[in-house]
């Protein structure tokens, strides 16, 4: 009787055991990447604006402060998108003529807010508080960049669950002065000389870091 | 002559002829045709049922608080203790030596993988979103969250998964040689090629025969440990729950002889039609029934154990609540389905001391379908019972089926019929190898001595 196989076809089933195997692992290298990849998580990545508004220009250069537009960082869970009539304190009187700037005095003539395409957008299940981390020492940098390096509002981290619990889980990394909170270009020591300085903030802050990875604390 | 586990006269042509036969050449029957064509329904239900429950949600069950388990745990659980079988079969009668396992533990082991097929599709959709499962795994997710270890529900995602992969590798495992076989002879190139890269180069030579004994061996070593792990992790999961009527510690013991009772009946429940069908009474002799049916009587008094052991225990500790539980499930609502399991698993089962009813193919199917029934009603008293009337009056509650429920239940035992079926027609339903192996030990030993081969 006739061989059903050449002979070759034996380097391809010891390929396929071994190449499967590989395969598999691959693909779960492949995934697990794709899934943390700005594809899924939009880390990085800058976003359209009906007006082209420019973090670098107004924190950056002209040095304004975060709660002037976001007023209510401080004291609700939601830091406040800054409505037209914020915009016109000063483009009433300041480049009242400029082309871009035309949906803002159109809104404010009509009466009907801007639609701003939201950057940063946790899902419905996560309760986020932004007064809290304020209260406790938490800067707007750690979580949303260099906000007066961006010319357009960019997503600065990945958003990941396993972000967020990378400093609900160790505070004392990321944990600042309270003074410091707004303060773009502070640095953090770096090193033990952080790890030092945040153990003391989380005490004297009174962070209950047994509590911060409750599922329930995010999850309500 | 009913001693035997083999009839006498057989060569190691006539084995390997009468098994692969049926794989190979004989036509394919109407009554078989009518069976897939029946069971392929019953299975397209199960798909509508899932197919509907992935759309809507658990909300299709009749499962809601107090009994939040409802049908799906108790078909979990029936499922996998019928699996039990089958690895009891094929890897601790190995190991034990007891050579009339030799023509059940190839079905047995395909029983095996389709029970827990069945099996593993129940938490999964009582999951709620069961295209989540994978959270169940330990892996690193961008959620950063680990599996809560302290959860025997994690432990049986371990338990079950384990218990799937080992008893498939076993079974493809011991299939090669007679894969190489039907490779041989089979007349059309297809099935020479199917069963060429199946069989993955088997030239039968001496090396091949010693690796594949050290590997079958070493298999059957894993397995072992697994036909008494598994079932206790599924008794842990009632166990370790607060819930009188669960709070047991004899759950496990009780749960793992449970799984074996069930599997044999099951096994017997499909080995009687089988042998009659296909003319196998020369393999699966009256020996094997009469084996089956002791082995589903010892484990059906272990069960018995442990139902006046809860009994006993929930009277002697003296709490209120086990006793209310215990009385309750005895004359509660739920009290016909106690009675009736044991009716169905322990005093119909007695007939079995009785060697007429042993060797009696029909009454022994007959005993076989009662036990099935009576685990089944088993587990539904322990997930039901207990659930629907716990510590508070103002939480009792009943659970009614819906007919997802019942849709998804019998599809289930379509699928699983359907399995079998096809099973039977494209690989050998009894191990080739090892029935020659069987005949000529049998041949060498003088001619009555062979009868006690295997005790």
């Amino acid at each position: 009787m006739a061989q059903i196989f050449h002979p070759a076809t034996n380097v391809i089933a010891k390929a396929t055991i071994f190449g499967g195997l590989f395969l598999l692992a691959f693909v779960c290298y492949v995934a697990a990447g794709v899934e943390r990849s700005p594809w899924i998580t939009h880390e990085g990545m800058y976003r359209e604006q009906p007006v082209p508004f420019s973090h670098e220009h107004h924190v950056g250069g002209l040095g304004i402060d975060c709660r002037y537009c976001h007023t209510s960082v401080e004291t609700s869970p939601f830091a406040g998108i800054p409505a037209t009539k914020v915009c016109m304190t000063c483009h009433s009187r300041l480049w009242t003529n400029a082309a871009l700037l035309e949906p803002v005095r159109e809104s404010w003539n009509l009466n009907k807010p801007i639609a701003w395409t939201r950057v940063h957008d946790l899902p419905d299940y996560v309760y986020f508080n932004h007064s809290i981390h304020v209260a406790k020492g938490v800067g707007c940098a750690t979580c949303h960049g260099r906000v007066d390096r961006m010319p357009l509002m960019m997503q600065a981290h990945s958003l990941r669950m396993e972000w967020c619990l990378d400093c609900h889980r160790n505070p004392e990394k990321y944990v600042r002065p309270k003074e410091k909170v707004f303060d773009m270009a502070y640095e953090p020591p770096g090193g033990r000389e952080q790890t030092a300085l945040g153990e003391k903030l989380v005490q004297q802050y009174h962070i209950r870091k047994e509590q911060l990875t409750n599922c329930a604390v995010c999850h309500r | 002559m009913t001693d035997q586990v083999i009839q006498p006269g057989h060569t190691f042509a006539t084995v390997t002829d009468k098994i692969a036969s049926i794989v190979l050449t004989r036509p394919i029957g109407r009554g078989w045709l009518v069976l897939v064509v029946i069971t392929g329904f019953l299975t397209i239900m199960l798909s509508t049922a899932v197919g509907y429950l992935l759309a809507v949600g658990v909300g299709i069950w009749g499962v809601d608080v107090p009994v939040a388990w409802g049908f799906a745990i108790v078909n979990f659980v029936w499922w996998i203790g019928i699996g039990h079988a089958g690895t009891f079969i094929s890897a601790f009668l190995l190991l034990l030596r007891q050579d009339w396992r030799t023509s059940i533990n190839r079905f047995a082991e395909a029983m095996t993988l389709f029970a827990v097929a069945c099996a593993g599709l129940f938490p999964l959709l009582h999951l709620g979103r069961p295209w989540f499962f994978y959270w169940l795994f330990p892996y690193p997710n961008t959620m950063k969250l680990w599996p809560q270890w302290r959860s025997p529900l994690v432990w049986d995602v371990f338990a079950v998964s384990t218990y799937a992969t080992v008893s498939l590798i076993f079974w493809y495992v011991g299939l090669i040689p007679d894969l190489a076989t039907l490779r041989d002879r089979s007349r059309h190139r297809v099935g020479r090629v199917v069963y060429g890269i199946l069989a993955m180069g088997w030239r039968n030579s001496a090396r091949h025969w010693h690796r594949y004994q050290m590997a079958y061996l070493l298999l059957a070593g894993l397995a072992a440990p697994l036909v008494v792990s598994v079932h206790s992790i599924v008794g842990m999961d009632f166990a370790s729950a607060q819930l009188p009527g669960w709070h047991s510690t004899i759950f496990p013991p009780y749960f793992v002889a449970g799984a074996i009772f069930s599997g044999f009946a099951m096994v017997m429940t499909l080995a009687i039609p089988l042998r009659a069908v296909y003319g196998l009474k020369d393999f699966i002799t009256a020996r094997h029934l009469d084996n089956c049916a002791k082995l589903m009587l010892v484990t059906g008094l272990i069960v018995a154990y442990g139902y006046s052991s809860e009994i006993f225990l929930a009277w002697l500790s003296g709490n209120e609540f086990e006793w209310y539980m215990t009385t309750n499930r005895m004359g509660g609502a739920y009290g016909p389905a106690f009675w009736a399991l044991i009716l169905c698993n322990v005093v119909i089962p007695q007939s079995l001391w009785f060697k007429r009813v042993r060797v009696n193919p029909k009454t022994l199917w007959i005993v076989s379908l009662v036990i099935n029934v009576g685990m089944w009603l088993e587990r539904y008293v322990i997930v039901i019972t207990s659930l629907h009337r716990d510590f508070l009056p103002s939480s009792w509650g009943m659970y009614y089926p819906t007919i997802w429920d019942w849709a998804t239940f019998i599809g289930t035992l379509g699928f699983f019929l359907l399995c079998v079926l096809l099973f039977i027609r494209v690989l050998p339903a009894i191990s080739i190898f090892e029935m020659r192996e069987l005949v000529h030990e049998t041949s060498l030993a003088p001619a009555p001595a062979a009868a006690e081969g295997g005790k």
